[in-house]
């Protein structure tokens, strides 16, 4: 604060409370929803305060099967298939990217800048240019409808390798003089020092891979076509053209609650972490 | 790059790199060389023969009133969606920027949309412009506006906005605050002391202090506004109604698995990825650059 206005103070608290309100306000419709019976959602205007089914429409989302008149897998089922997947990639990816940093930041060898440069083109074929071939390719591999094509093709990442890199090279070089004259070899070093010094970017990253491994839209949506392998995100579309027959806002809106549940909790339980992972893989 | 110091030759380099590069080649590089391999070709209507034709599949497009047109809407889309989000977490920073106490709470409950999943995002807007039950259209028909984006091209088109900019004003935010934060207070407490007001300080200190985050979440928004939004515009719309939402990457995939012209889809992939890596390499010169300062 650099003087003190306390007219601009009201505005100031004023215009955030707005903006709150403005942001929070798609939220508070879809719960307000997910809280009255199918009968009150069909009358307009919808209401805009909460009203008393919300346990109701809970456990007939949740355990019941959904949207009547659909043949949807369970929620709870498209939860398992979504956490199963998220984890899956943040994972992976974690795993994958750390290995590979490892070896470009610690070792000599032949063809070192060539596999650096291949994974770096990683960063510029999204899915979402490249989805016919890809879906050929995962076809071919038979890997439709299971959990390892939905995950294992998203899994290769530039920016986590890259955020690897960044973190080794600023760990200094006696650590590694000292661990070798310790007697350590490469892997016990990788293991005893580099993943216990890298041990937050690590939270960080996975805070931002899970919630975009939730997220993922189009490519479950192409390879999966057993119901049973529907993850929620995915359903969210189906309900809505179900709903152009019979509208059952109730439920689909306390899908979509359940659905951005997770990834919401993670955001604001571990604010911190999310931020340092937002702000070092985007730079 | 290289650390001075490393381990001894051996094969272990090549089983850590393994994985990630076996991934690379399988699912990224081959897929992509297959695209490009595919745009040079034209497959008959039964799918019996397929010709080598060059560059006639990019021909075709670069005269397909349909595909121009679609260019052109999404580089609206992408900058209004641009627009929206960045100024209304500029403006809503930089008051954050002014709290002292309950910042973060402020913060909190500003950036969770960013973990909303687009296809999400776009049904809770398409709910609240249903045009028979939707609370704004009910709103909006006070005002005398009839509001139906299953009709309505420009309505459509706006409403896939508010939902895609919606979705990225926490992430904007978040970056806006920091770089204000990061503003050294001497420097804005000397403005002050000369007598400069706070929207004269805003506009004169620190919105071209800030101007190199504005660059860079320009590059990332749009990015986002061109891959990211494909589950806004297959929820709420479709891409219709009369292709008046349909954004490139959702021309792709429609004319891919729904329309089944496997060479021009390829052209249309091996065009964004060109756009993708012009975004990318602008990107990295920009941090290159960013690291000099």
């Amino acid at each position: 604060m650099v003087e003190n206005r306390p007219v601009l103070n009201v505005i100031t608290h004023l215009v955030l409370i707005i903006g709150i309100v403005i942001v929070a306000l798609p939220i508070w419709i879809t719960f307000v929803a997910s809280t009255h019976d199918a009968v009150r959602m069909t009358q307009a205007p919808i209401p805009m305060l909460p009203g008393t089914h919300f346990w109701e429409n809970f456990s007939q989302t949740l355990l019941g099967s959904g949207l009547s008149g659909t043949e949807t897998a369970p929620v709870w089922r498209m939860l398992l298939n979504s956490l199963t997947m998220a984890l899956m990639i943040a994972l992976g990816k974690i795993a994958i990217s750390l290995i590979s940093a490892f070896a470009i930041v610690y070792f000599k060898f032949p063809f070192r800048m060539l596999f650096f440069w291949l994974i770096f083109v990683t960063l510029m074929l999204p899915v979402e240019v490249r989805i016919l071939p890809t879906f050929e390719v995962v076809a071919d591999l038979g890997m439709l409808n299971s959990y390892w094509g939905l995950s294992i093709p998203l899994i290769a990442s530039a920016t986590a390798t890259f955020m690897f890199r960044q973190v080794f090279l600023t760990i200094p070089d006696e650590m590694l003089e000292s661990a070798r004259i310790d007697g350590a070899g490469p892997l016990r070093f990788f293991w005893d020092i580099l993943i216990p010094l890298s041990r937050t970017n690590i939270a960080a990253l996975f805070v931002i891979l899970f919630i975009y491994g939730w997220n993922q839209y189009l490519w479950p949506l192409l390879i999966t076509t057993d119901t049973d392998m529907t993850t929620i995100v995915m359903s969210i579309k189906q309900m809505l053209e179900a709903a152009e027959q019979s509208p059952q806002w109730n439920i689909i809106m306390m899908t979509a609650l359940l659905a951005m549940l997770p990834p919401v909790f993670v955001v604001v339980a571990m604010q911190k972490l999310f931020v340092q992972g937002l702000t070092e893989t985007d730079k | 790059m290289l650390k001075r110091v490393h381990f001894p030759r051996s094969a272990l380099p090549y089983l850590l790199v393994a994985p990630q590069i076996l991934i690379t080649l399988v699912f990224f590089i081959w897929p992509a060389s297959q695209a490009v391999y595919q745009s040079f070709l034209i497959e008959d209507a039964f799918g019996l023969s397929t010709e080598f034709v060059w560059f006639e599949n990019f021909e075709l497009l670069v005269d397909d009133e349909q595909y121009l047109q679609s260019f052109g809407r999404t580089i609206f889309f992408s900058a209004a969606v641009a627009l929206l989000s960045m100024s209304a977490a500029l403006v809503l920073a930089g008051f954050a920027d002014r709290v002292v106490r309950g910042a973060t709470a402020y913060r909190t409950l500003m950036i969770w949309p960013y973990a909303v999943a687009p296809v999400l995002a776009g049904a809770l807007w398409v709910f609240m412009f249903n045009p028979t039950l939707g609370i704004f259209p009910f709103l909006l028909d006070m005002v005398g506006i009839d509001w139906n984006h299953y009709l309505n091209g420009t309505h459509a088109m706006m409403l896939v906005i508010f939902a895609a900019a919606w979705k990225q004003i926490a992430y904007n935010f978040l970056f806006y605050l920091a770089a204000m934060q990061s503003i050294p207070r001497s420097l804005i407490e000397a403005a002050a002391i000369d007598g400069a007001g706070p929207v004269r300080r805003f506009v004169d200190h620190i919105f071209p202090l800030i101007s190199p985050t504005t660059f860079f979440l320009l590059v990332i928004n749009a990015v986002y506004a061109f891959f990211d939004t494909f589950g806004i515009i297959h929820a709420v719309t479709q891409g219709g109604p009369a292709n008046s939402t349909t954004i490139l990457v959702y021309k792709v995939f429609n004319d891919g698995f729904v329309g089944l012209d496997l060479g021009g889809s390829a052209a249309q992939s091996v065009i964004l990825m060109v756009l993708v890596i012009a975004m990318t390499v602008v990107q990295f010169r920009f941090i290159e650059r960013k690291v000099e300062y």
